[in-house]
Parts: C-alpha cells; structure tokens; sequence
C-alpha cells in the first residue's frame, strides 16, 4: 500500500468548486507529475496534502487523504508532524529572515535538536544533498537573502529535507529560476526520488515528461487521468488528456 | 511538543486578552459618556444659551457650543478640502513628474499630521497676533484648517492612488488634458473616498480642543461675524466640568456625549458613504 | 479586463473600444483640435496646484521658523541648557525652569507606552495572524472609532472612571501593601489626578495608531515566508516569532515610534487628569504637570509678564522638535525597509 492515498478529495473555494472528488494513490518513491491547464486545481491539490490550505479563508475540504493509512483531515489529526513529513518547495524560493546555517538549522530546532554538533551535521548534510555545500560552505553565518535565486531554492530544499521528511511537494520549483539553476534542482529530483516520494506539480509539460514516473492529470478540478507516465504520454484515454499533450488546450 | 503546544496557547490567550482589552476600553467610554451623557441631555440643553455665563451660571444649555463648533467645522473643514484637493492630486504621478517632490511634500504631509494641535494652536495664535486678530471663529478656522489638512491630504492621497493607471491611459489617449483627466475620470471614480476623507477630517476638527483654545476663545453667545469670539463643544467639555457646581458640570457631559455622538455618527456616515456611492465607480 | 462601462456614463473605458472624450459631449471641443481654452485650463489647473502643494510642503518649516523666531527673545536672556535643567518655574521673578514639565512629560508618555507597547502588538499580531475575517472586520472598525473619539472625551473619561478607582481603591492599597516599591506607593494621600491616570487614558489614545501601523505591516508579510515555515511543522506562534515578526520588526518598531510621538503631544485629555503640580513626581500616584499642559493653561493670558510668551512657545518648539525628531525616524525606518525590499 502507497503511503499517500487521495479518497473522493473535494475543495471549496467560496463556494466555489476548485477540486472535485478526487481519488488516486501516489506511487511511493518516485517523482509523481501533476499537469494540467492553470487554475486547474494544482496547487490547490497540493496544499491539501500537507493541509496549507488551513490557512486559506473561507474554504471547505471533503473527503479523506490517507497519509500511512491515517486521515489528515480527521479532526485529532497532528497537523505539525504532518507537516513535518511533507516537505514543501514554493514556486519563488521562500528563504527565512536568517542566516544560511540558521535556514536549515530552523526545522530541527523546532522539532527539539538543540547539541551543535547535531546540528552542524544536519546542515551539512542537508546543503550537500541539495548540492549547495561547496558554494556557502565559507559562509554559512550570511544572510540567506545574499544567494541568488537559484541557490536560494536548493536553500528551501534543504531546509525541506533537514526535517527529514518522507514526501517532497513541488509547487513548479523551477518557475522562477533561470534554465541552468532550474537544470541543476530537476537533476536534485532525479538524485533525490529513490529515499523520497515527490509530488511535483509543473505546467511545463516537456519537464514532466524528462521527470515523471507517474503523472496525474487535471481539468477543471477534475481527474480526468492518472497512470504511469510512459502510458499516460503515449497512449491517453481521455479526449481531454490527449488535446492537452498536443496543445490544442492549455 | 507538550511545550510547543503550551507555548501557542499561552500567546493566542494573551493575543485574545488584549484584543479584549482594547475593545472593552472603547465600549467602556462609550457607556460611561453615554450613561452621564445622555442623562443631562434635554430639549433646553440644544436649544438654550447659557444664562448666567458658562462657568457659574446654572441655568441655560449649549447652543453656543453646538453651533460654534458646527461654524469651526464646516468652515476650518471647506479650507482644509480647498487645499488638500490640489495637494493630493499634485501626489498623483501625473502631476509630480519628478517623484523627489512629491515625496517631499508627502513627507511634509506626514510631518504636519505628526504635529500636536497644541502647537497648531500656538502657531495659529503666533500668526493672528500678526495679523492683529483676537480670539475669534476666524482664529478658530484658521487652527483647525491646519490640524485638518494632513489629515484630509493624506487620505485623499491614498483614494486617488486606487484609481487604476489604465484607467487614465484611457482617458488620455482620448487626447484628455491632465487636468480633463483629473476632473472627470479620476475624481469622479473616487467621489465616495473623498467624501470619506472629508468626513473623517471633519470628524476630527469638531473634536479637536487644544488648537481652538486660545484661537477661538469661548463665549455664552452666539458669533456674529468671524471676528467674534466662538464657543465650541470640546472646550464647553473643558471648561464647564471643572466648575463647583454639579449642574454646569452636566452641560460638561452633555457636550461630552455629543461629541461622541457626532463622531459615531461620521464613522457610520463614511462606511455607508462608501458603499452606497461606490456604485457610480468602474470595479 | 473586468471593467464594465455603465450606460450613458462619460468615463472613456478600457475595452469600450471608441470611447467618447469627457468634454465632446458638451459640444465644445472636437478631439482633433485642442483648443487653447482646454490648454488654457490645464496650464492654470497645473500652476495652481504645484503652488498649493509647495505652500503646504513648506509649511512645516513655515511652523518650525515661526516657534523658534518667537522663542528667540527667551533664548537670548537664558541659554538654553539652563531654562532646560531649571527646576523653579517662577515666570513673575522672571525664572522659567523647564525640567518639572519636561520631567512630567517623559514619565506620563513613557508609562503611557509601557501600558500600551505589549497589548496593541498582541492585538495587531491577533487580527493580522489569527482573527477569522469576520472578526477583523468586527475589530477593525472598532479600532477606528476609537482613534475619532476627541481628546476632550478621552479626558472626561478618565475624570469620571479612572481617577475615582485610583484616587479611592488603588492608591491606598499601594500604599499598604507595595510600600516597599519605590514608584509604586504614593507618598501622600493621593488625589487620583496623577501620572497613573494620565498614563492610562494616554495608552487608550495611542493603541489605535499602533494597532493600525502594526497590523498593515505585518500583513505586508509575504504569505510565502509563513508557509514556508508553517510547512516545515512550526507551530502558528513559532511561525509568527521567528518568520512574521522578524521580517516585520522594523514597521513594529515605527508603530511604536509613531504611538509614542502622539502621546507626547497630546495636550486636553492628559491635562484633564494629570494634576498639573509643578513638581518632579517621585511615584505613580504623584501629580505631574506636562509641557503640553503648560501651554494649554497659561497661554493667550498672561501675556504682559516679559518673556512669558516667549518661554511658553519655546515649549511649544521643544514639543515640535521631538514630535519631528520622532515622526523622521519612523519615517526613516518605514523608507529604509522599502528600500531593503525591493
């Protein structure tokens, strides 16, 4: 059993219907692709998976997400250790008002890893395996908002990972950088996908397709098709899903 | 995570205290002025001057104050709008090419509304005695129209910034002058906050004691010219609450309670004023 | 574009392709021709409002020449640090010591944002961060009655309400039972009318404009950074500690700066409570005797008494220039962010 499970999920925005029962599993430890045309209900799928969408006004969310078989969406539901299982990289690298080191530093000290040594060696690690230990190393005490753009998303992912997490949400990581960094974050993924699940949600098709295991696709806050990514490029069973590949809709 | 968890709550508690706290403020001066107030609040009280002066004499009511403060209002008001129209539309990018002036007369604006209205009080006394004035309603206008300025300028500002700039491109690529534009696109579309802006300094010149004090002075009657002494209803608060006498005190709490009143009432005028008027307006 | 243009009205519209300009429908102008009554108009509209603005730009330093040109007479006979650290304020024998005031002044702000600091940030961390948008819609307005209230009513407030409970109950238990505390236990029979009770009202006066600097700035909080560490498993408090209010710390900074300028040139309601003793309060529950007050009460009267005018708007200059000094820096703070940002 996959350890994300998605049953008849359904969000409201104002009364507004942006997803609409959706039901599918989530492969574990592979790079799952959520496509489809903007304000298809991406995100939104997204932020219910570590329940962000709390902190959105006037919404309502039926259904269950099943995360190691519990409900999220219970009402005794632990929403920090949820959190802390579902790693998050935003569209634009969000990096904390603080230092290098202390951005990384910032997950495990919430959660109780006070020794400094501990914590030197989870900054450590966690820069190298987003390959960023070699260009900060020397300053790790600098503001985190000297890196540029591109090294400030491999900053969020490791600070994503310092948690150690169990799923990565990918909210188009690569949106806001330039093709080299963007480059080097989708290589991460590939590097990163055998220890975590990833969800990565894109609207650039041709990066689900160098990326995908799995893709799932959505229309109007509908599912309309989900499956192994070689089956879903090559041979879709929805009209919808076809004309979205071919880009007669977008 | 026990201590994490006792952590939150102990702040969101404190964050709902003090929210309390600053609302109960406010309805507990509500229900003080209202319940003193409202019980020395009669017909005679409105419609009476004072008989036997203000300070000691026991019989008569506020209508020196009420229209005083009315006249200081609406005249201190009408100069303050005069000015902080052209002001607020200068701040608008259209006028002020060079962004290095605009910021120093927003800077100026901000400086002026930082400014206690004891000091607009000495000011204004400083340029009558100039003038050669004493105490007198026009004293009083020109007092209150500093302490109103900023005030209205500043909002206006802010209204005018809302109107969207495809809005004015619009207008002047109709081959619209500035001016043209100005007039009959931006200040119509933002009619209703203007108003508002009006309003709210209007609320605050008719409450605002300490810039009227020595500029208008305080008589038991009513001004015949603008040269005349004025009374107003801050300073009838002021002056007859520290009286002996319990029954001057109450025209202290009645002036007090209408002021109070007034304000409410502007408050809710201005929130209705901009939905009902925003109808005109292009969303 | 979502605009829509409602019939008959004269506003050129965006996507209303052909739009009419405003003043062809009065038939006085075709759009080919500008004609010089139209240039005219703009030219003389133009003028005139450079020149009011430039009138009111200078108008602070218009304000600032006159005080200090009026309080030169004083300044002449007296240097300044001296009228400064006068304790003796005899204006007939020609003595005018400022200490007693300015000393009145500090304690009266200074408890004032003592009181205020912490609940105002509390409440604007509340309806920024936690309140649901229905109840910020209930506060908010609320909050802004509060800053329309006029000073007079604040005053008559603190007469009626605050200075009874501190003159009948909340003296005299200090003075039982806190008599080791130096500030807190009155060492005479206390009026009511003291520094506590201007402290108090002043704090009601000011929480508005910190609450409303403070809750805009941290709106303006990017959501992004909450989530971030909101996703990272922090609690809703721990995100607003190191994240909302790290990021907001110098717009905090200004609210405050702002609160305090205010309370230090509020005049009617502090003078209505505060006693009006020209002495150096030695607790809370001593009168004291503001700048503001001073000017309140004594001028436009007096006025025969040599200097006595003089020294009186010199107090209204020292007023002006911390009130300025104050306004700048938070300005200076607010400008220094933007900056950062972008």
């Amino acid at each position: 059993m996959s350890h994300i499970v998605v049953e008849g999920l359904s969000v409201r925005y104002n009364g507004q219907p942006a997803l609409d029962n959706v039901s599918l599993e989530i492969p574990d430890r592979q790079i799952t692709a959520v496509i489809g045309p903007s304000g298809c209900g991406k995100t939104t799928f997204l932020r219910c998976l570590n329940r962000l969408i709390d902190t959105m006004d006037q919404v309502r969310v039926s259904g269950r997400v099943l995360i190691d078989g519990a409900d999220i969406f219970a009402p005794r539901a632990n929403v920090i250790s949820l959190r802390r299982k579902m790693g998050l990289l935003s569209q634009k690298p969000q990096v904390l008002p603080m230092s290098i080191y202390d951005n990384v530093a910032y997950g495990p000290r919430l959660h109780g890893v006070r020794r400094r040594r501990d914590l030197d060696g989870i900054v450590q690690r966690c820069l190298k395996m987003s390959s960023l230990w070699e260009e900060v190393h020397h300053r790790l005490r600098a503001p985190a908002t000297g890196l540029s753009v591109g090294q400030q998303q491999r900053l969020c992912l490791a600070r994503g990972l310092a948690v150690e997490p169990e799923a990565l949400l990918c909210d188009e990581p690569t949106a806001s950088l330039d093709p080299l960094s963007a480059q080097s974050v989708e290589r991460l993924f590939v590097e990163l996908k055998s220890r975590y699940t990833i969800v990565l949600v894109t609207h650039i098709l041709r990066q689900a397709k160098r990326l995908a295991d799995y893709v799932v696709f959505l229309y109007m806050g509908e599912l309309v098709e989900h499956g192994p990514a070689e089956r879903v490029f090559n041979n879709p069973r929805d009209e919808r899903t076809r004309k979205y590949l071919e880009g007669v809709i977008s | 995570m026990r201590l994490r968890c006792a952590e939150e709550l102990l702040f969101r508690a404190l964050m709902v205290l003090s929210t309390i706290a600053v609302l109960s403020g406010l309805l507990l001066i509500i229900a003080v002025i209202t319940v003193k107030g409202a019980g020395a609040l009669s017909l005679d009280m409105i419609t009476r001057l004072p008989t036997g002066g203000y300070y000691l004499g026991k019989e008569g009511g506020l209508l020196n104050a009420i229209v005083g403060s009315l006249l200081l209002g609406l005249g201190a008001t009408a100069c303050a709008a005069l000015l902080a129209i052209p002001v607020a539309l200068y701040l608008q990018h259209d006028y002020a090419g060079r962004r290095r002036w605009a910021n120093l007369v927003r800077m100026s604006l901000d400086l002026l509304w930082g400014i206690p209205s004891i000091v607009y009080g000495a000011f204004g006394f400083t340029i009558m005695l100039y003038l050669g004035l004493r105490a007198s309603l026009l004293g009083g206008i020109i007092a209150l129209t500093l302490v109103e300025l900023p005030i209205m300028a500043r909002a206006m500002e802010e209204v005018l910034r809302m109107v969207s700039v495809e809005l004015r491109e619009a207008s002047y690529s109709v081959g619209a002058t500035r001016w043209e534009t100005m007039r009959a696109v931006v200040v119509r579309q933002a009619l209703p906050g203007l108003l508002t802006a009006i309003l709210l300094a209007f609320g605050r010149g008719i409450g605002d004691a300490a810039s009227v004090l020595f500029t208008a002075g305080y008589t038991d009657h009513l001004p015949r010219s603008l040269l005349d002494p004025v009374a107003s209803l801050p300073l009838a608060v002021f002056f007859q609450l520290g009286t002996p006498f319990p029954e001057v005190q109450q025209r202290a709490y009645a002036a007090a309670f209408l002021l109070l009143a007034l304000v409410l009432l502007v408050s809710v005028c201005s929130r209705l004023l901009t939905r009902r008027l925003s109808r005109h307006a292009v969303k | 574009m979502g605009v829509s243009i409602r019939q008959g009205s004269r506003l050129p519209g965006v996507d209303a392709a052909p739009a009419v300009p405003p003043d062809r429908r009065r038939g006085e102008l075709s759009p080919q021709a500008v004609g010089s009554g139209r240039l005219l108009r703009e030219r003389f509209s133009a003028a005139l409002i450079t020149l009011v603005s430039a009138l009111v730009g200078l108008l602070t330093l218009v304000v600032i020449a006159a005080l200090f040109l009026r309080s030169l007479p004083i300044l002449r006979q007296h240097p300044l640090p001296e009228l400064v650290t006068g304790t003796v304020w005899k204006p007939l024998a020609g003595q005018f010591g400022f200490w007693p005031f300015i000393l009145g002044t500090l304690w009266v702000t200074v408890l004032a944002m003592v009181i205020a600091t912490p609940v105002c940030l509390l409440t604007a961390v509340y309806l920024a961060e936690y309140a649901r948008p229905s109840t910020r819609a209930l506060v908010r307005p609320l909050v802004d009655v509060l800053a329309g209230i006029p000073s007079v009513v604040y005053g008559l407030f603190g007469v009626l309400l605050i200075v009874p409970f501190l003159g009948d109950d909340l003296a005299p238990f200090a003075q039982r039972h806190w008599g080791f505390l130096p500030w807190l236990s009155p060492g005479e029979v206390s009026t009511g009318y003291c520094v506590l009770a201007g402290g108090i009202v002043l704090a009601l006066m000011v929480a508005p404009v910190i609450i409303a600097v403070a809750e805009e700035v941290l709106e303006s909080v990017p959501a992004g950074a909450r989530e971030a560490s909101l996703s990272l498993g922090a609690t809703k408090w721990e995100t607003v500690k190191h994240v909302s209010l790290r990021l907001a710390l110098p717009g905090l900074v200004a609210s405050v700066v702002l609160g305090f300028a205010r309370a230090f040139g509020e005049t009617m309601a502090v003078l209505m409570v505060v006693g009006n003793v020209a002495q150096s309060p030695r607790s809370l529950f001593d009168p004291a005797y503001p700048l503001p007050a001073l000017i309140a009460n004594n001028y436009g009267e007096m006025m025969s008494i040599p200097l006595y005018d003089s020294a009186l708007l010199l107090a209204a200059l020292m007023l002006l220039t911390v009130v300025l000094v104050f306004n700048l820096l938070a300005e200076a703070v607010v400008w220094a962010r933007k900056r950062a940002g972008q």
